[in-house]
């Protein structure tokens, strides 16, 4: 299963380590983070999606919730969640045509293109970690010169408290 | 908001101290918390000096386990609180409350590869329940205040507070605070009546329950209730090896610890067992075996204040969430309320009676004069009940469990958790400082004794007459018992036979030694330790091929026990 956490911690140094080291200790997999500071400059929130059955979900939430730091813990529901993720490609231009297909494509994925050059262009795109996957499957044959991307940043939408 | 005064931060932190009513501290001093010592030449606390800081440490929780406040212990920066680490880190495993303070380099220095710096918040975050580092004098109060309070409330654990040099120096303006903020701390859940009454169901509608004590029942003082709520019900009652002695094992409902070096009696009774109430306990595999084997055909009752060990190792069928004692009340009462007292024998309380009855008289022992099982069932005779009793980690630990009931409730503590050796020793000594009327006794093995032996200097300058009870092999005998059975008997780095002469060891320091060859000279030496008011040392020569029986070998379940052939 794949869980999306939302985490509230305290705004303070060294927690990010503290956070990341407790899934190392415990044994959890980190599948992706991020981090801001939230519209209270004394907290900052964390999303943190990873894997695990029911169980190590529960459980990690748990340990979580347990640190000092982490004021609030929740394990959110993807179907109740606008869950976002930004990425940046840097894709490779062959020939004429493919500028304009790889535009087309963009677009089609609500992406933004930064940087075009002769034989290469950037797309810049927020979507879901599947849509950005689905993205990336067809923009491997252009060929993907590098890539970078945030973690997943999310929130519960109204009403579904 | 009150009491504003100008003070430096070394001094503000005794005052915060003072506050939290310490009185005793144990320590060992160094240049980065140098302004910290100075203060003791002015302020009512304590200081008792180690002779090494995991031992400081150790004494801060052999104190905080018996005095249910945290113990205090202090180092200096750099390798002063590296050494402390051990001693944290078994307070942690076995949710011991301590605060641990340490000094620290400048803070203008930190980062720098200073001399005598490290980073030991980063070091020890892994094992407190939290640490701090004030940056500014005037943050001493609060911190102090926090920090005995996380140490104590909820699952109580060790809380680290590094104080920078020129922190420790500084001057400011001090507010010590009654009221404060952790807004992500929520240490206490209120009783949840309505799983205790599941609870009650869920035993009262199987056919072979049982009562599995832990450490949490000890650590929050639920004798009293776990007491009332066996006898109610007429539960068989068996404890992990950390909940030793939370119910008085010469009760007869009591079965002893399960686990690796369970009793026969206790193993074999939770293996039939179709229903546990398991109080305050984390399920360790040392206690249950493998896990899956365990939660087999049992149904599970999980009563703990940590929420987070509900499902972590085994997976619980009912969570009752919230301190082990105030949830026990509330079903003490209401089985009151309902008038539920079972008065007649149940054909699954016979079978537990005769399955100790048998084990009692069944179970081979050594032959010797000088078995384990003699010498301690000796010096439970000749102890009052009330005694303390603190363990070293190996075969005596396991004889212990074993062979020395527990009459008094929460008299017995040991390192379950980490499992140290050389903490019996230091903690024993923390004990007495916590409780000086009772006799505190360290059961110890020779190897785990030499860890940590220096802090006779510390028994014996600072009065301090603890006994500790060494059952002397003359080779690490937990790890020999391994070799033996499952080594082939290839005897690797275990052989301790050529000194030191503990007898004399003890002398040099100042301390009473006494040797114990026979069951005569065993008597008079307890006895005489007893009377005496400087630390005595027994020394016990006992055969180094005895083993621990029975064993339940890692990786396996209580049901496949080895048995004394
Ligand atoms: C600090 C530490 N190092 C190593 C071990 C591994 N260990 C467990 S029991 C044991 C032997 C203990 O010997 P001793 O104290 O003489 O007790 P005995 O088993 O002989 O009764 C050892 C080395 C440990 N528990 N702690």
């Amino acid at each position: 299963m794949w869980a999306i956490l939302s985490i509230l911690v305290e705004n303070k140094p060294g927690i990010l380590f503290k956070v990341t080291h407790l899934f190392r200790a415990r044994n959890f997999n980190i599948d992706s983070i991020s981090v801001g500071v939230t519209e209270n400059p004394d907290y900052s929130k964390m999303t943190i999606t990873t894997y695990g059955d029911e169980k190590q979900v529960d459980q990690i939430v748990k340990q979580l919730d347990k640190m000092i730091d982490t004021v609030k813990v929740e394990h959110l529901d993807e179907h109740k969640t606008v869950f976002r993720e930004l990425s940046i490609f840097k894709i490779k231009l062959s020939n004429a045509n493919d500028s304009m297909e790889v535009n087309k494509l963009a677009n089609a994925y609500g992406g933004k293109v930064h940087d075009v050059k002769k034989d290469s262009l950037m797309v810049e795109l927020t979507a879901t970690p599947d849509q950005i996957k689905a993205f990336e499957e067809l923009a491997k044959p252009f060929g993907i010169i590098d890539v970078a991307r945030t973690g997943v940043a999310a929130l519960q939408r109204s009403g579904a408290e | 908001m009150n009491n504003m005064e100008n003070m430096i931060g070394a001094k503000a932190l005794m005052t915060a101290m003072e506050k939290e009513g310490v009185k005793e501290v144990f320590g060992l001093p160094g240049g980065a918390n140098l302004p910290m010592y100075d203060e003791f030449a002015r302020c009512n606390i304590r200081h008792i000096l180690a002779r090494h800081e995991q031992s400081a440490a150790h004494m801060a929780d052999g104190f905080g386990r018996v005095s249910r406040k945290p113990g205090v212990c202090f180092a200096t920066s750099g390798p002063g609180a590296t050494n402390i680490l051990t001693g944290i880190a078994t307070a942690q495993a076995d949710s011991a409350p301590m605060v641990a303070v340490t000094g620290q380099v400048p803070v203008a220095m930190i980062g720098k590869d200073a001399f005598q710096e490290s980073d030991i918040i980063g070091m020890a975050n892994p094992v407190v329940k939290y640490a701090f580092q004030p940056r500014h004098a005037s943050e001493i109060p609060e911190v102090v205040k926090k920090g005995f309070f996380i140490a104590q409330t909820g699952r109580p654990g060790p809380v680290l507070i590094d104080i920078p040099k020129d922190v420790q120096q500084n001057e400011a303006e001090m507010v010590f605070p009654d009221e404060f903020k952790i807004p992500g701390y929520h240490p206490w859940a209120d009783p949840d009546l309505v799983a205790v009454e599941k609870a009650i169901d869920m035993l009262l509608h199987s056919q072979k329950p049982v009562i599995l004590a832990g450490g949490g029942t000890i650590i929050s003082s639920a004798f009293a209730e776990l007491q009332a709520v066996a006898e109610a019900l007429m539960l068989p009652v068996v404890t992990t090896f950390k909940g030793k002695g939370a119910f008085p094992e010469n009760h007869p409902l009591s079965l002893g610890p399960i686990g690796m070096h369970g009793h026969a009696e206790a193993n074999r009774i939770m293996s039939e067992a179709d229903c546990v109430l398991a109080i305050g306990t984390r399920f360790s595999d040392r206690s249950v075996g493998t896990f899956e084997e365990f939660e087999k055909n049992l149904k599970i009752i999980h009563m703990d204040v940590d929420p987070a060990e509900i499902g972590k190792n085994q997976t619980a069928q009912l969570a009752v969430v919230g301190d082990v004692q105030m949830n026990l009340r509330v079903m003490v009462k209401l089985l009151l309320q309902k008038a539920i007292k079972k008065t007649e024998e149940t054909p699954w309380i016979k079978h537990v009676k005769e399955t100790k009855a048998y084990w009692q008289e069944n179970l081979k022992l050594h032959p010797g004069e000088m078995g384990a099982a003699k010498i301690l069932r000796k010096l439970r005779e000749l102890l009052p009940k009330e005694s303390i009793i603190t363990t070293e980690v190996g075969q005596h630990q396991m004889w212990a469990s074993l062979f020395y009931d527990v009459i008094q409730p929460g008299t017995f503590f040991s390192s379950t958790g980490l499992g140290t050796m050389g903490w019996g020793f230091p903690a024993a000594i923390g004990a007495k400082v916590a409780k000086p009327d009772v006799p505190v006794v360290d059961i110890a093995g020779d190897g785990s004794f030499a860890m940590t032996e220096n802090s006779l200097a510390t028994a014996v300058l600072e009065d301090i007459p603890v006994i500790v009870f060494v059952l002397n092999n003359f080779t690490l005998g937990m790890v020999a018992q391994w070799q033996r059975t499952f080594y082939d008997r290839r005897m690797i780095g275990v052989d301790q036979g050529k000194c030191p002469d503990y007898v004399k060891l003890a002398q040099s320091y100042g301390a009473q030694g006494i040797r114990a060859q026979s069951m005569d000279e065993l008597d008079k030496a307890i006895k005489d330790a007893l009377s005496s008011d400087v630390a005595t040392v027994i020394d016990i020569p006992i055969d180094p091929e005895e083993d621990v029986l029975p064993f339940v070998a890692p990786g396996t379940s209580l049901k496949d026990m080895i048995l004394p052939s």
